[in-house]
């Protein structure tokens, strides 16, 4: 490596990324508004629920039970319906997603101590909302039901049978505080796999990789150059994303601000080794973007973002532990919310290392022999 | 220039143009890429690897009591199909394994719990990785279950009969009584198939004809605006509805999901949502003439919008107000209910007909604003 060779080819793929002012735009200004977007859409909690109601017992239970419902912060409103066509319809029109049905003895089943059922149909359409749903109004007719049981009152004030749920991290099971930190491994490798894809297919495609073989670069400078944009943009974008996470959405920073810096480095590395992976094996900037795409998705969706790594099948962890986003994100969620300490940070940043060097190795031997 | 849209209509020109552009299409490597190896892939995924189904989840015990009632709780855990008991330490020990994300969960059985279910009490505590809340409130929701259930048997075992619930709620689940989320990801996943191939696919190719300036080239010949917009997008149109035809008949027969609608309607809804799809893919391209800012635009515009803010994956009643009438904007929004509809409930065409209007509104529109620009950059 010759020093003076390395800071022009740096120079150069700088250049040839920040040149153009739309560009320049699109890799900055998005992430950010992506952050405030997508950040605060993607929850898994139900909020702001509709539901419906069909009383046919309109007696001093089912209202009871409806009382405590509607004074439920997850419901926004309760229509009410007056036949079974009528909730067909609801239910069909996805204007609810679940009904309360009363019987017509409901209250007198309760006050008869032959215990009511109230019937909920929930739209499975939307199966993961609908479970949601129904567990929400599980507990508040539980609770209904505790005040009514004869055989609760009767019990003895001993010491109350349960179970003390705490959230440890996270005491509320804010949705943010899991999607904000995860967002810094999404956003950062789209946007520094974008960069890298990129870089050698547009040279391909222009001519000018041609010209890049006549000059005096060894293929180790040239794959180092490639490698700064990437790196850059990815830890601008982090940055931007560690300042405002804490500030503007108040998700805590509990662990070591370095530790994080280290592993994203690594990170970066990684990403852009697969980026060049994809690069070298595409003839034109098209194919580079599909095939970059085609790395991304199945990147994103299995890093453990949409939904847990633990619910797939065995054959996909396995896969899923050859994802450099499935490592980064236990050390970005775990260094935000669980101050992680250097040995687990430590534990996720080597597989990322094998990673980095598997396909960074591959691309320099890919990129040599399309050379010679 | 001859480039007006009342340029008079000529069937063999417009036929020889639409072979051109299909050949092109086709001759492409990166079609197939997008219009099947992608599809499959993201079938594949949101079939087997996006679960909201929760599987056994991994959890540590702390028992700090000798008592049988505490052992026997200890082993309903064991045995449970929830959980999976991978280690038993004192709550010190198993908090490292749940920083380092081993574990998911902590029951803690207290010193003194069989005296306390003696008495009628007993209770436990459960400590949950809230840095996963889905996975957490799981945890939560079925160890109050295990404990409920164990009780409740407990209490038999001891002669005494448990209290009859004064309330309960029977569930009901139409259309999928069974839960599996598998049901509406696999149907929601042909949306974003299509946005890739109309909106994607499109702007990145057409962008790179204004690249290299064979878009000028063609439009020096006399045929029409209307004649060039309708011939650059048909073969999109027709190898998204390809596209879609494959991942339905892999959803149904591969990933079991039931079929109620008819192909036909299936067939409009899908033919409806290209329009706006294949118009925004020809303004985005219009508009920035650039391979790469239009990949990243599309990227933003449509791909992300679709997967996030369209009720696929998130639902859109949870989000904060402001994104909620964004999504209003988001053509995806308008096709995610008619597809799980068509799929999993059986043709309503009150409910297909309201979004089917407002994705013809959205088509209209771009295509409108795609003649525009294109006129605009070539004069």
């Amino acid at each position: 490596m010759n020093v003076a060779r390395l800071r022009s080819i740096i120079i150069k793929e700088l250049w040839a990324i920040l040149r153009d002012p739309r560009t320049r735009i699109i890799l900055l200004v998005p992430p950010i508004l992506q952050l405030l977007i997508f950040g605060l859409a993607t929850t898994l909690e139900v909020k702001n629920m509709t539901l419906g109601v069909l009383d046919r017992d309109g007696g001093a239970w089912s209202q009871e039970v409806l009382q405590r419902v509607a004074g439920s912060p997850n419901v926004t409103r309760i229509i009410s319906l007056h036949s079974e066509p009528e909730l067909r319809e609801a239910i069909n029109r996805q204007r609810v997603i679940a009904v309360l049905r009363f019987d017509p003895h409901f209250s007198a089943d309760v006050a008869g101590g032959r215990g009511g059922v109230i019937g909920l149909v929930s739209d499975g359409r939307r199966s993961n909302a609908a479970q949601i749903v129904s567990s929400y109004l599980d507990q508040i007719v539980a609770s209904v039901g505790a005040s009514v049981s004869p055989v609760a009152r009767e019990a003895p004030a001993t010491a109350s049978a349960g179970a003390l749920v705490l959230n440890w991290f996270n005491r509320n099971l804010d949705y943010l505080w899991f999607t904000m930190p995860a967002l810094i491994a999404v956003m950062s490798a789209i946007s520094a796999m974008s960069v890298v894809a990129q870089s050698v297919a547009r040279e391909r495609e222009l001519g000018t990789y041609d010209q890049l073989m006549v000059s005096p670069l060894r293929v180790g400078e040239i794959l180092v150059g490639k490698m700064v944009p990437p790196v850059l943009v990815g830890t601008f974008i982090t940055t931007v994303y560690v300042l405002l996470i804490p500030f503007a959405f108040g998700v805590p920073l509990t662990g070591s601000v370095i530790l994080l810096y280290c592993a994203l480095f690594i990170y970066l590395l990684a990403l852009t080794g697969v980026g060049m992976l994809v690069s070298v094996l595409s003839a034109t900037q098209q194919q580079a973007f599909l095939g970059m795409f085609l790395v991304a998705i199945p990147m994103i969706l299995l890093s453990g973002y949409a939904s847990p790594v633990d619910n797939m099948p065995g054959w996909l962890q396995v896969i899923a532990h050859l994802d450099p986003a499935t490592y980064f994100l236990r050390v970005t969620e775990g260094v935000f919310l669980k101050a992680m300490p250097a040995g687990d940070v430590l534990n996720n940043c080597w597989p990322l290392a094998l990673i980095c060097a598997g396909t960074l190795s591959a691309s320099a031997l890919l990129f040599r022999s399309r050379m010679e | 220039m001859s480039l007006a849209l009342a340029e008079s209509f000529d069937a063999r020109r417009f036929g020889a143009l639409l072979v051109k552009e299909t050949r092109q299409i086709l001759r492409d490597p990166s079609t197939a890429l997008i219009a099947f190896v992608l599809p499959l892939l993201l079938l594949f995924i949101f079939g087997y690897g996006v679960n909201l189904d929760t599987a056994r989840t991994r959890i540590g015990i702390d028992r700090r009591d000798g008592s049988e009632a505490a052992v026997s709780l200890a082993q309903d855990f064991v045995s449970s199909r929830w959980f999976e008991v991978v280690d038993s330490q004192p709550v010190s020990i198993l908090r490292n394994e749940l920083v380092a994300g081993e574990i998911r969960g902590i029951i803690v059985i207290p010193d003194g719990f069989g005296r306390d279910v003696a008495r009628g009490g007993g209770s436990i505590q459960v400590i949950t990785d809230g840095s996963l809340p889905n996975t957490a409130g799981f945890v939560g929701a079925y160890a109050e279950g295990v404990r409920t259930s164990w009780a409740a048997k407990h209490a038999i075992e001891q002669g005494r009969v448990a209290a009859p619930q004064a309330i309960g709620i029977e569930h009901r689940y139409w259309f999928n009584p069974e839960l599996l989320s598998r049901f509406f990801l696999v149907p929601g996943s042909i949306a974003v198939v299509m946005t890739m191939i109309g909106t994607l696919l499109t702007a990145l190719v057409v962008a790179r004809e204004w690249e290299r300036g064979t878009l000028e080239g063609l439009m020096a010949t006399p045929i029409g605006m209307g004649e060039f917009i309708v011939t650059k997008v048909v073969p999109y149109f027709v190898l998204a509805l390809c596209s879609m035809a494959l991942c339905t008949l892999l959803a149904v027969t591969l990933f079991g999901v039931p079929f109620r609608g008819s192909p036909w309607a299936l067939l409009a809804i899908a033919a409806v949502f290209l329009i706006p799809a294949l118009g925004q893919g020809l303004v985005i391209s219009a508009v920035t003439r650039n391979q790469f800012v239009a990949s990243q635009v599309a990227l933003l515009t449509a791909f992300l919008p679709t997967m996030l803010l369209s009720g696929f994956l998130f639902e859109i009643d949870s989000m904060p107000k402001f994104i909620r009438l964004l999504t209003y904007l988001v053509p995806a929004r308008y096709l995610i209910p008619q597809l799980q509809t068509v799929f999993l409930a059986g043709d309503d065409w009150g409910l297909y007909l309201p979004d089917m209007a407002a994705l013809l509104g959205f088509g209209t529109l771009f295509f409108a604003i795609a003649i525009r620009v294109t006129r605009r950059r070539v004069a």
